[in-house]
């Protein structure tokens, strides 16, 4: 009887795996079918949108050649500013909202709490709201550059980082930091050198949620910066389809699996990090 | 006790004075950048909703007069029982989905690690990258039966809906797998013991336990069906149009937050400040939405 039942629940566990399987072959699909139309005539893409390409429809390099070039704007030059602005803004955002946490969450005055609740009530303000007057104050502050725009990354990305930075400074015991100051550390050195190695598993998470954000963002550079002279991969690719007439789809399909390459190759290097910090970002937002 | 605490006190104070002196370092970047990035732009933007405005220096007092356009604006009225019905439907079948999905990966089925990988994926690719991803595909299947996304409202409602299952479910599935391994073993143990089925499980031990998660994923999968954007541009950009009987047209999949946008960049400039009066309901909209969820994850602690 135990057997019997042992033997049910083996089949019932394997029956749902290959179930599972299934349903997990068709969530790449869309992915392959990418990957399948980087490599056809511009012309198979929209008739054979998901037969292999064949001897007839098989392009080559072509559309990788032809994506990186047409146009007048040349595709790395989006990935550069789009790679710079996001490791830039990330990393300051993660210096200066810790800082600013600690200060927050040590000296706890009535201006730092203000802060504090400004931060958290701009969490729930969609960027909608802002965007007129942001993309103006930006342009008249001349912050509308790749060079400038990780400051306004900062000011409205600063909600989310001072939440979680605060939540975890004020876990952390008052002690450490104690035997720090009669040890004769200044709060420099005792920010840097006790408190930020402490902060590491939230600055992974706050950092990992920052990346996804800003590589991905669409709308805030597209009204700030001076898109005349500066695009990212997103705004790169919304314009293939608005300004060059006719969309080349064989090439924009190459463009977009060069602009999913490196984010599905930093997912697998660092899957443990970006679920486990989205996680909790979704948790505490 | 008294003691220990002033002494806390005096500790505190050991560090407290010293930061202060460092406030301009500390605070300060932080501070002058969140002024730039929120708080001008914000305030500004709940001025200039009262406002008629081209551009911000030409801007004059006119009360409510944008708000009154704004609900009279038959495309504004339009998107956002659109985007409702959309944030109600995506709603319901990401968590529906999305917990299913959850439930048959804590069982301890061979290739659970492979398939969570794989799940959450497209939530790391850019709503404007999907957007067009999934117009190939759309284009690839309704070009044999010579429609496309652009030219039916329902297709592409459904095919919003779709792309949004498609990103969402791997996100929502990681909190609920959190959710989920935190049932504590000897309740579930204590149910076998007692005869329930693996349903009554389920519903009495297992989803009760799992509440907390479920608030959240409702929450969350609300808040990004109302402010979906990029999605909307590239999927469809508010495609098909309706002509209306007084000349006006419709962009008939067009969502709030695009429509917003459309306002403020379209033709005509006049219409800014009507905008600015969109955004700022639509702001009232999210963070009320924003509100609930923090009252309930409080009603939930103090019941815990």
């Amino acid at each position: 009887m135990n057997k019997h039942s042992l033997s049910a629940e083996a089949r019932r566990k394997t029956i749902l795996s290959i179930v599972l399987g299934v349903i997990c072959v068709i969530y790449v699909l869309p992915v392959l079918t990418v990957v399948i139309n980087s490599f056809k005539l511009n012309t198979y893409v929209k008739t054979d949108t998901f037969a292999l390409p064949n001897a007839e429809s098989f392009a080559g390099w072509a559309n990788f050649i032809k994506g990186l070039t047409f146009g007048n704007y040349p595709f790395l030059k989006s990935a550069g500013y789009s790679l710079f602005i996001t490791i830039v803004s990330t990393a300051l955002i993660l210096l200066c909202t810790s800082m600013a946490a600690w200060y927050i969450a040590r000296v706890d005055s009535k201006f730092c709490r203000m802060v504090y609740y400004l931060c958290v009530f701009s969490m729930v303000v969609p960027f909608q709201m802002v965007m007129f007057t942001l993309s103006k104050t930006a342009d008249t502050l001349k912050l509308n550059t790749p060079w400038t725009i990780p400051i306004i990354y900062l000011g409205f990305g600063a909600g989310l980082a001072i939440f979680m930075f605060v939540g975890f400074v004020k876990s952390i015991p008052l002690e450490i930091e104690e035997a720090a100051a009669i040890d004769g550390c200044g709060p420099l050195r005792t920010y840097f050198s006790v408190v930020l190695p402490m902060l590491r598993p939230t600055m992974i998470s706050v950092g990992i949620l920052e990346i996804m954000w800003v590589w991905n963002d669409y709308l805030l550079p597209y009204l700030v910066l001076d898109r005349t002279k500066y695009l990212t991969i997103p705004i790169h690719i919304q314009y293939l389809k608005g300004s060059y007439g006719t969309v080349d789809l064989g090439a924009t399909m190459a463009l977009i699996l060069l602009s999913i390459i490196p984010v599905i190759v930093f997912y697998l290097l660092c899957q443990k990090y970006i679920i486990k910090g989205v996680a909790a970002g979704a948790v505490k937002g | 006790m008294k003691h220990k605490h002033s002494n806390a006190a005096v500790n505190s104070s050991m560090i407290r004075r010293p930061i202060r002196r460092w406030f301009p370092l500390f605070m300060g970047p932080m501070v002058c950048a969140f002024i730039i990035g929120f708080v001008y732009p914000f305030c500004k933007g709940i001025y200039l909703s009262f406002c008629k405005f081209k551009v911000t220096s030409d801007a004059h007092f006119v009360g409510l007069e944008n708000y009154r356009r704004a609900f009279q604006d038959a495309s504004f009225v339009h998107s956002f029982w659109f985007t409702a019905l959309f944030a109600v439907i995506s709603l319901v079948l990401i968590n529906v989905l999305a917990f299913a999905v959850a439930y048959a990966l804590t069982q301890g089925i061979k290739g659970s690690n492979l398939y969570r990988t794989v799940f959450f994926m497209p939530n790391l690719i850019g709503g404007i990258v999907l957007g067009y991803i999934w117009s190939m595909i759309f284009d690839g299947i309704l070009s044999r039966y010579g429609t496309s996304i652009l030219l039916n409202t329902k297709l592409g409602f459904w095919g919003l809906i779709i792309l949004m299952c498609w990103q969402q479910i791997g996100y929502m599935m990681i909190i609920y797998i959190a959710g989920l391994q935190a049932v504590p073993e000897d309740m579930l143990e204590a149910a076998k013991i007692d005869g329930a089925s693996r349903w009554q499980t389920l519903w009495k031990v297992t989803i009760p336990n799992v509440m907390p998660s479920i608030t959240i994923c409702t929450f969350l999968s609300l808040t990004n069906g109302f402010k979906l954007f990029d999605q909307n541009l590239a999927l469809t950009g508010g495609q098909p149009y309706t002509i209306l009987s007084d000349g006006s047209s419709i962009k008939t999949t067009e969502m709030l937050a695009l429509n917003i946008l459309n306002t403020f960049y379209g033709q005509n400039a006049n219409s800014r400040g009507t905008a600015q009066a969109k955004a700022v309901l639509f702001f009232i909209l999210v963070a009320t939405i924003g509100l609930l969820q923090l009252s309930a994850n409080r009603k939930k602690e103090v019941q815990q």
